[in-house]
């Protein structure tokens, strides 16, 4: 998902030794139990570091997530949809943050993870490598692409580490709106013009794939999810996922009018799910390497960002010390 | 002028200072020193959007011709706008726009406070509420002018620079024409000449925190209640409305 | 700059009046009034609360999770603190 990278990027070794058997069982059991781990309480260290990699990775495509849809906040075509995704992006940017602050709490600190992101270390959602070219890239974004994030946010509202659960809790309560304004903006270019029409299929057209390619690979070739899933940070398996997206998703595009750009989607009535084609694996491993469409533009706008603030980080630290210093003398 | 056509005026200059600000701090975001100032930023152009739509609904009903929020935002062209000239200032950096803010907020709660006591009921209501976010932004701008003032020697440099850049367009806020007469007489709506000095108290504290001194008053630039603008508003209108323009009659 | 940025602050939020204040997340700040602004912009964004705490991360004294049998299980066997422990024959009322 939002993590995708970490299935095959996942090549520490446990920092074995300090680790006993028994503190690893005593783990496993209270883990088993469905007790939630908290920060400062003993964990193994490859839980902790599989914990840092994901939340960061997850705040980050929070963050890089902002870019796109924030392409088109100038330009939406109404205010009441201006204040609407604004109040979206506004939220990623909070969801960054609430990720960060439980990542933090597993003794990492922000300004390191957003070290790692901006030096190209850490990844961020292949997704939003892809550019918005229409408007309606907006609404297919809220639609298939929330709609795909929300598939794996909501398990994580029961992950085992107790921050990351609850900072789940929080997202997925105020993310609750983000798929349906997508929806519902398919809906009204669906019933609108023949050019809002055909930009709606456009928009779906480009980002169904991409979309699916959100679950990550397939759980043959997904490594490390078995860990992830005894440590309860992972519920489900990506194939399981995207299942569940193509089988919800698949009546809604029907419901619009609009044409899933698949031909080898169709019900089976057998398994009582969708069939869906092949993903073009080759095209998710070059996103992921950097070689998508915009993965130079997210960065070098968030590198700038960053580089651009720093005076400003500066000075308010600097009136802070000067106001201390007064405030003692 | 009489008073329905002045107040209709009066509301749509309110609606498009509102809206053009607004428009100008949503070009900020995902550009913001840190990721608290993101939340901050967004949630001050979410007013001033909101704060648009109701000058304009409003001014809709008082116009009496059927247009709404949306036609006022888009389908009309740049000249036809009348929000204040700072607020059409490109953004610059972070100092630059946190001394804009500083400056017209300044102002901007002061006539907001004038217009919730005003003898029109709807503008009260609107103003009252208004007042309410404005404070808030004042206090966070303010904040930050010290900050940023007392801080580092480049920060200090910037913003006095900022404050350089942006004074000239603050005489534009006591400017007053016919309309703001009418405000005032009719509807016991904000009187500019006693609003000045208060703001200029206002202005001189917050400087004076900030390690900064008041710029002379020279040069000044006026002109927007006549629709006279600076080059900058034709851009940022052309891109709000491009999409809205290219298909006519449509739903969105 | 310090190598770790602006100061963590933990964000409690009394949702209404009545109620006790609750821990809602952190935002990292420069100082306490910073603090409290990205508090409210980040966490009460949806009307969620009537008053805000901040306090710097590094000036909260927490127990130790090493120590959790020594602080918290002794209070595990004095059950005759809690009412269900004693038996009230039925007809007894207001007790």
């Amino acid at each position: 998902m939002y993590t995708q990278g970490l299935d095959q990027k996942d090549k520490a070794r446990p920092a074995a030794g300090e680790e006993t058997a028994a503190q690893q069982d005593a783990f496993q059991a209270r883990v088993d139990a469905e007790e939630k781990i908290e920060p400062k309480e003993w964990m193994p260290a490859a839980y902790r570091r599989t914990l840092v990699r994901q939340i960061s990775q997850h705040a980050h495509s929070e963050i890089i997530g902002m870019q796109p849809e924030g392409n088109w906040l100038t330009r939406a075509p109404s205010l009441k949809r201006k204040a609407i995704l604004l109040a979206k992006v506004q939220d990623e940017a909070g969801h960054g943050l609430y990720l960060y602050s439980a990542a933090e709490t597993l003794g990492v600190s922000r300004d390191e993870m957003v070290g790692d992101l901006l030096s190209g270390k850490a990844k961020y959602s292949s997704i939003f490598n892809y550019p918005t070219l229409t408007w309606a890239d907006i609404g297919a974004i809220g639609w298939l692409v929330d709609g795909a994030a929300i598939m794996n946010q909501i398990p994580l509202c029961r992950c085992s580490y107790g921050p990351y659960a609850r900072a789940m809790v929080r997202v997925c309560k105020e993310e609750s709106f983000h798929q349906r304004q997508g929806f519902e903006l398919m809906l009204e270019l669906c019933r609108g013009t023949g050019a809002q029409k055909a930009m709606a299929q456009d928009a779906l057209d480009r980002w169904w794939w991409p979309s699916l390619m959100m679950f990550g690979p397939n759980d043959a070739d997904s490594k490390h999810s078995a860990q992830s899933m005894a440590w309860k940070i992972k519920r489900f398996s990506n194939d399981e996922l995207r299942q569940k997206f193509v089988d919800v998703t698949a009546p809604q595009a029907e419901f619009l009018g609009l044409r899933i750009p698949d031909d080898d989607l169709a019900w089976n009535a057998e398994t009582g799910h969708y069939d869906f084609g092949e993903i073009d694996w080759s095209e998710f491993h070059q996103v992921l390497a950097g070689n998508g469409p915009c993965n130079r533009e997210r960065m070098e706008k968030r590198r700038a960002a960053h580089d651009n603030g720093a005076w400003v980080r500066e000075a308010a630290e600097a009136h802070a010390a000067k106001r201390a210093a007064r405030d003692a003398a | 002028m009489n008073t329905t056509d002045a107040l209709l005026a009066y509301v749509l200059r309110l609606g498009d200072t509102a809206l053009v600000t607004g428009q100008r701090m949503i070009e900020r975001v995902t550009g913001e020193p840190e990721l608290e100032e993101e939340l901050a930023n967004a949630n001050f152009a979410l007013d001033y959007v909101g704060q648009a739509r109701l000058f304009y609904a409003y001014a809709g009903e008082l116009e009496g011709e059927g247009r709404g929020e949306d036609d006022f935002a888009y389908l009309r062209d740049s000249q036809a706008f009348r929000n204040l000239l700072i607020a059409e200032q490109p953004n610059g950096h972070f100092g630059d726009c946190i001394v804009r803010q500083f400056l017209f907020e300044s102002f901007y709660v002061l006539q907001l406070e004038a217009l919730a006591a005003c003898g029109d009921r709807r503008l009260a209501d609107i103003a009252a509420r208004g007042v309410k976010e404005i404070r808030y932004h004042l206090r966070h701008a303010t904040q930050w002018l010290v900050r940023l003032g007392d801080g580092t020697e480049e920060s200090h440099r910037r913003v006095a620079g900022s404050l350089e850049r942006y004074w000239r367009y603050t005489a534009e806020f006591f400017d007053g024409d016919d309309v703001d007469d009418v405000m005032r007489d009719a509807f016991g709506g904000p009187d500019l000449a006693s609003l000045e000095p208060r703001w200029r108290e206002t202005v001189a504290g917050g400087l004076r925190e900030a390690m900064l001194s008041v710029p002379e008053d020279e040069a000044a630039q006026t002109g927007s209640r006549r629709g006279l603008h600076t080059e900058h508003l034709g851009y940022l209108v052309a891109e709000m409305q491009h999409l809205h323009r290219a298909h006519p009659g449509a739903r969105w | 700059m310090s190598k770790n940025g602006w100061p963590l602050y933990e964000v409690f939020i009394r949702t209404k009046s009545g109620l006790s204040h609750r821990h809602a997340g952190s935002v990292h700040a420069a100082d306490d009034q910073m603090a409290l602004d990205a508090a409210r912009d980040t966490y009460t964004r949806r009307m969620e609360g009537v008053s805000l705490w901040v306090v710097r991360s590094d000036r909260i004294v927490a127990s130790d999770p090493a120590e959790n049998s020594a602080f918290f299980e002794p209070a595990e066997d004095k059950i005759y603190r809690h009412p269900t422990f004693y038996e009230i024959p039925d007809g007894v009322e207001n007790l």
